[in-house]
C-alpha cells in the first residue's frame, strides 16, 4: 500500500472542503472495498476522507410513503430496519443475499453503490485491463470469461456491477441524492452507473468531489416484491445471476410490474423491455417466458458465460411464477 | 498518528501509527494481542473477527484512525484463563479446533450469534458463519459446538 493521508470529516461540509482541498482524494466508507483495492495497489489515493462519523446513518419515513436512507447507513442495519423489511422486503433481502455478517456490519450504502468490479483481471495487475489502466485492452475478452456479462459489454470491458443491493434499488426506481460545494443533485438509479463504452475507468456519474448523501425510495410498487440469487454455492458468493421482482395481478393480468437484473449487465440492470412485454399480458408462465426473452434478445454471449442467458430466463421465469 | 480506543475495556494509545495499518495491525503488532488472526486481509475468511462497538467486523480492512475513541472488544476479552466463556468451552469440548487458525474469528462470530439468536438451528449457523472459512474441520464439529455453547449459555446441561 502507498503512502496516503488520513483525514476524519466530523460533518458534511467539512468532508466536502476535504474532498475539494486535498488533491487526489478519496472517501472511505467502511473499507471494505477502498481498503482492499488500496492494499492491491489498484485505488491509489493520496488522501483517505473517512466519512462514517458523518451524521446520514438514518432511515426516515417521507410525507409521500417513500423512505430516505442515509447514505452513511451500515448495510447490516438496513436490512434489518423494520421500515425496510416490512416495506421493501427486496431491499432487505438482496443485502442478506450479499457478502458475509462481518462485512455488512462495515459497508455502507454509499460505498456498496460505489463498489467495483470483481473481475479478476481488474485484479490482477499482470493482465491487461482497461478498467484498471485505461487503454491496456480486456483480458476477460479472450480470457476466462464466466462471470462476465451478457447485457451491456462493449468492446472494451464486459465486467458485471457486483451489488445485490443495487440491483432491487433499480426496480424499485431508486433516487440517489448528491451534494457538492456546488450544490446538491438528485439522479436516479439507473442512471447513476454507466455503461462501460470506450471509457470503462468512468463507472458512475458522482464527480470526483460528490458525496452521495442518501438514496430515496418512492413509495412501494403494489403487490409481491422479491430478490433472488443464483450463485455457486448457497451463502457468500457473487451472484451469477440475480432477479429482484415486484408484481402484481388484478384478475388474472399483470397490473404491475418491476423487473431488475444482477449477475447479468455491466450496470444493475433494470428490465425494461421484459416489463413493456408484461404490463397488461395474462400472468402466465407463456408471457413471463416471452418477457424474459424480450429482456435477453440483445445479449451477448463470451466463450464461457453463454449459460447466463439461459439462466437468467429461467430464473425470472421462476421467480415470477412463485409470485402470481 | 496516535490511535486512542478502548480495547477489551482498557483504554489503549498506540502512537506512529502509519495510516494505511489495519486495526487487526495494530492490535496484533502494537498492542501484543495475537488472537485475531491475520490469513487473507481481504475480508474473505474472518479470522480477523472482533467487535467494533459491539458488532463483529473484518479487523483487517478497518483503517486504523477509524477505531479513534471507539471500543473494541477482542477474542481475548471474551473469556479468562480461568473461567471461559461458554463458546470457548464448547470448542475444547466438542473438538472443534484443528490448527487453530480460524478459531478466534469463528469464536467471536458464533459469540455474536448466540447473543442474537440464544437457540439457533443448523441453517442459521451456517448463514451466520459463512464469513467465516476453516480449512480443517469441514465444519461438523463447529456447528456441534455453537449448539452446545448456545445450550450452556441458556444454562442447559449438555452430555
Ligand atoms: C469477501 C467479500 C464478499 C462480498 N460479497 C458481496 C456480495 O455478494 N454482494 C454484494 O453486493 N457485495 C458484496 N461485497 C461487496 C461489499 O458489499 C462492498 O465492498 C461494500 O458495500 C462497500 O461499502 P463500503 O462502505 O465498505 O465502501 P468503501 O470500501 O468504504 O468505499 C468503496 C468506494 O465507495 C466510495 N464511497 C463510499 N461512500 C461514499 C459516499 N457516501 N459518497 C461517495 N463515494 C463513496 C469510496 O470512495 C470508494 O471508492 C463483498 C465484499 C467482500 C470483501
Ligand atoms: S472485463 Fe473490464 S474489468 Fe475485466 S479485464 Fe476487461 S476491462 Fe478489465
Ligand atoms: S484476515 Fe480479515 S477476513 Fe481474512
Ligand atoms: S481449524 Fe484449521 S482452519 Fe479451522
Amino acid at each position: 500500500m502507498r503512502t496516503f493521508s488520513y483525514v476524519r470529516a466530523d460533518d458534511v461540509d467539512a468532508a466536502l472542503r476535504a474532498i475539494t482541498d486535498e488533491p487526489n482524494a478519496k472517501f472511505l466508507g467502511g473499507g471494505t472495498n477502498l481498503v482492499d483495492l488500496m492494499r492491491e495497489d489498484i485505488e491509489r489515493p493520496d488522501t483517505v476522507v473517512d466519512i462514517t462519523r458523518l451524521p446520514l446513518a438514518e432511515v426516515e419515513e417521507l410525507p409521500d410513503g417513500g423512505v430516505r436512507i442515509g447514505a452513511l447507513l451500515r448495510n447490516s442495519h438496513l436490512a434489518a430496519h423494520p421500515v425496510i423489511r416490512s416495506r421493501y422486503p427486496m431491499v432487505a433481502q438482496a443485502v442478506l443475499s450479499g457478502a458475509s455478517g462481518q462485512l455488512r456490519n462495515m459497508a455502507t450504502v454509499g460505498g456498496n453503490l460505489m463498489q467495483r468490479t470483481r473481475c479478476l483481471y481488474f485484479y490482477d495487475d499482470a493482465a491487461a485491463c482497461n478498467k484498471r489502466e485505461p487503454g491496456s485492452g480486456c483480458a476477460a475478452i479472450g480470457g476466462f470469461s464466466r462471470s462476465h456479462a451478457v447485457l451491456g459489454a462493449s468492446a472494451s470491458c464486459a465486467a458485471t456491477h457486483p451489488s445485490d443491493l443495487c440491483v432491487a434499488l433499480a426496480a424499485l426506481d431508486a433516487i440517489v441524492e448528491l451534494r457538492s460545494s456546488r450544490g446538491t443533485r438528485r439522479v436516479p438509479l439507473v442512471d447513476f452507473h454507466r455503461m462501460p463504452g470506450d471509457t470503462p475507468e468512468i463507472e458512475t456519474v458522482l464527480a470526483d468531489d460528490e458525496l452521495i448523501t442518501a438514496v430515496e425510495l418512492p413509495p412501494p410498487p403494489s403487490g409481491v416484491s422479491r430478490y433472488r440469487k443464483v450463485r455457486d454455492r448457497a451463502s457468500y458468493a457473487f451472484a451469477l445471476v440475480s432477479v429482484a421482482a415486484a408484481l402484481d395481478v388484478q384478475d388474472g393480468v399483470v397490473s404491475s410490474i418491476r423487473l431488475a437484473l444482477g449477475g447479468v449487465g455491466t450496470k444493475p440492470w433494470r428490465a425494461y423491455q421484459a416489463e413493456r412485454a408484461l404490463l397488461g399480458a395474462p400472468a402466465t408462465e407463456e408471457s413471463f417466458r416471452a418477457a424474459a426473452r424480450a429482456e435477453l434478445a440483445d445479449a451477448v454471449s463470451l466463450p464461457h458465460n453463454e449459460f447466463k442467458i439461459r439462466l437468467a430466463e429461467s430464473t425470472i421465469v421462476a421467480v415470477l411464477r412463485g409470485m402470481s | 498518528m496516535r490511535v486512542k480506543f478502548t480495547v477489551n475495556g482498557e483504554e489503549r494509545t498506540a502512537d506512529d501509527v502509519w495510516e494505511g495499518e489495519s486495526l487487526l495491525y495494530v492490535l496484533r503488532e502494537r498492542l501484543g494481542l495475537p488472537g485475531a488472526k491475520n490469513a487473507c486481509e481481504q475480508g474473505e475468511c474472518g479470522s480477523c473477527t472482533v467487535y467494533l462497538d459491539d458488532t463483529p467486523v473484518c479487523a483487517c480492512l478497518v483503517a486504523a484512525g477509524q477505531v479513534q475513541d471507539r471500543e473494541v472488544r477482542t477474542v481475548e476479552g471474551l473469556g479468562s484463563e480461568e473461567e471461559l466463556d461458554p463458546v470457548q468451552q464448547a470448542f475444547i469440548e466438542r473438538g472443534a479446533v484443528q490448527c487453530g487458525f480460524c478459531t478466534p474469528g469463528l469464536i467471536v462470530a458464533a459469540h455474536d450469534l448466540i447473543r442474537r439468536n440464544p437457540c439457533p438451528k443448523d441453517a442459521e449457523i451456517r448463514e451466520a458463519l459463512a464469513g467465516n472459512l476453516c480449512r480443517c474441520t469441514g465444519y461438523e464439529k463447529i456447528i456441534d459446538a455453537v449448539h452446545t455453547a448456545a445450550a450452556h449459555s441458556r444454562g442447559e446441561a449438555t452430555s
